[in-house]
């Protein structure tokens, strides 16, 4: 964004600010009226009117079948999610601070990294003879595992040299040095990660309760797709997205609570 | 809450200065790192194989490494997997092509235009966490077991991280260097052509790699749900059949194949960022 020039534009920028606020509601309002219209006129099978899925998403998801569907999926992504923070920060702080454990440990999570995730379904469900919620929460668990774990061991790597020696010249040492010293200082990278992390476990929750499960959005995903019924199908897939988006918004919010002394840091030694 | 998707996307950006390239030290040290992580990984295929012998997990559910390699060994003998193989290449090439003609342009003019970047940042920030796979059954119904169902899927799941890095790869040009264009009179056309694309070719060449990836996971990803004929497909028989040892053959190449695109695209990455100060090695 080039800075507005000084003065001679002084006037017209607040009425381009205006312009832009209504631009920034108008837009997505015309999208939604181009979609209903659109849906109205098209009389497609596979497009529902938008009205009709909104109908559609407060009768499924508010509530009757919120306990049912949506609590197992959000029960999944959570303990699978937490689960792999715990394992990528306990396994990636040794790795971060020990060069031969990265070393020895790096063309394994670069092969597990690199797989598509998908590949995987099926022999998840071979080995644990579950399509349960071990089997769930142990596929998102693995899958979530990797933006923690690397993003953990590249906060540990990069810590600032200075901190590190202060701290060793100060006698701190073993758990303590980790607990105050290493983890606050690889925090925002670890955050960063958890996020990326959070977004996988959405996406590994529809596959994998997609592919085989008894409950689930993912699995009304499914069976509403097989058995032809677009709009509790459309529904599903709004629910998906609005999941994602509310899980990434409430995790900023959280972030920005927990990590506003490192904002108020960089701020003071930008 | 205005504001908070600017800081949404802007967390996610990986900046290119990220890429800590790891060089090592010359001689001996370079092959004690080498033979250590031979060692590493000679351990694990070994872990791997007693664990399936002695029946700590029945060979009928965890075939053991050797029959697993035997068996991927006979595979790649066979034209069928070479045949799926190349299916899988064309869905995630055509997928990246696709993101990549769609979410530069894009990326660049809302880059460059604070108005259309505002009037388009609510779509973006809602459609942008949407899991892809969530479209799968809309797919399956609409474009079928096709090809275009599998370009779509990949595309789509590809476009949002190359859009965001384009935008973000475009603004983080520094004001001084456009101001002094300007101020010897370079044109709009220009000034974006000389100065904006190339300060933002290694956010480019970041979000292409990333994009690479999420190609091909949601390429795998439409063979394996929607049975349209590649490696997934594969997949999807091998365990509709009971056939594990293919099972564990196929999810092995899957893997290989995704540690070949990510070595390609990391090494084009570089390729694109030699001139940058974040892949500057010391010469001391």
């Amino acid at each position: 964004m080039a800075p507005v020039p000084a003065d001679r534009h002084r006037v017209s920028s607040r009425a381009t600010n205006r312009l832009k606020i209504a631009a920034e509601i108008a837009v997505p309002l015309a999208i939604l009226g181009g979609w209903q219209l659109w849906t109205v006129h098209a009389h497609s099978q596979f497009f529902p009117r938008l009205s009709t899925i909104l109908v559609t998403f407060r009768k499924m998801w508010l509530f009757s079948q919120f306990g049912e569907h949506v609590v197992p999926s959000l029960e999944r992504i959570g303990l699978g999610f937490g689960i792999a923070v715990l394992a990528g920060v306990l396994l990636g702080i040794p790795l971060g601070l020990s060069r031969w454990g990265y070393l020895l440990a790096m063309p394994h999570i670069e092969y597990w990294r690199a797989i598509p995730p998908p590949a995987l379904l099926p022999i998840s469900v071979v080995l644990l003879h579950s399509i349960g919620n071990t089997q769930k929460i142990s596929f998102i668990a693995f899958f979530c595992l990797f933006p923690v774990l690397l993003n953990t061991i590249d906060g540990v790597r990069s810590i600032d040299p200075t901190l590190v020696d202060t701290a060793r010249s100060y006698g701190v040492r073993g758990l303590a040095r980790i607990r105050r010293i290493v983890l606050p200082a690889a925090l925002p990278q670890i955050a960063a990660g958890m996020r990326n992390s959070l977004s996988l476990a959405v996406i590994m929750m529809v596959l994998s309760e997609y592919f085989s499960s008894t409950s689930g959005v993912g699995y009304v995903l499914l069976i509403s797709k097989n058995t032809f019924q677009l709009a509790p199908m459309w529904a599903a897939i709004l629910l998906i997205g609005l999941l994602g988006y509310v899980l990434n918004v409430l995790f900023i919010l959280a972030e920005r609570r927990v990590l506003a002394w490192h904002r108020g840091w960089r701020a003071a030694t930008a | 809450m205005p504001g908070l998707g600017d800081a949404a996307t802007a967390t996610t950006v990986e900046s290119p200065a990220d890429q800590g390239v790891e060089r090592a030290g010359p001689g001996i040290a370079r092959v004690g790192q080498i033979g250590a992580v031979l060692l590493s990984v000679a351990a694990a295929l070994a872990v791997w194989e007693l664990v399936s012998r002695t029946g700590l997990i029945a060979e009928r559910d965890l075939p053991s490494m050797s029959s697993s390699f035997r068996e991927l060994w006979s595979l790649v003998q066979t034209t069928s997997f070479w045949g799926a193989f190349a299916q899988t290449v064309r869905g995630w090439a055509l997928g990246l092509a696709v993101a990549i003609a769609l979410a530069v342009p894009i990326g660049i003019l809302l880059g460059s235009s604070d108005f259309a970047a505002r009037a388009l940042r609510v779509p973006i920030e809602f459609l942008r966490p949407i899991p892809s796979a969530a479209l799968i059954p809309l797919l399956f119904l609409t474009l079928g077991t096709t090809l275009r169902s599998e370009v779509f899927l990949a595309a789509f799941g590809a476009f949002w991280p190359l859009l965001v890095q384009t935008m973000y790869g475009v603004r983080d040009v520094d004001p001084l260097a456009i101001d002094t264009a300007r101020s010897f009179g370079v044109g709009r056309f220009e000034r974006l052509y000389r100065i904006k694309l190339p300060s933002a070719v290694p956010y480019i060449a970041t979000g292409v790699r990333i994009s690479s990836a999420v190609s091909l996971i949601l390429a795998f990803t439409a063979e394996l749900f929607m049975g349209i004929p590649g490696l997934g497909q594969k997949v999807n028989f091998a365990q509709a059949y009971g056939l594990n040892d293919q099972l564990y053959a196929y999810a092995l190449a899957t893997g290989f194949l995704g540690v070949a695109i990510h070595l390609v695209s990391s090494a084009a990455e570089r390729r694109a960022l030699r001139w940058h100060p974040s892949q500057r090695t010391a010469t001391a």
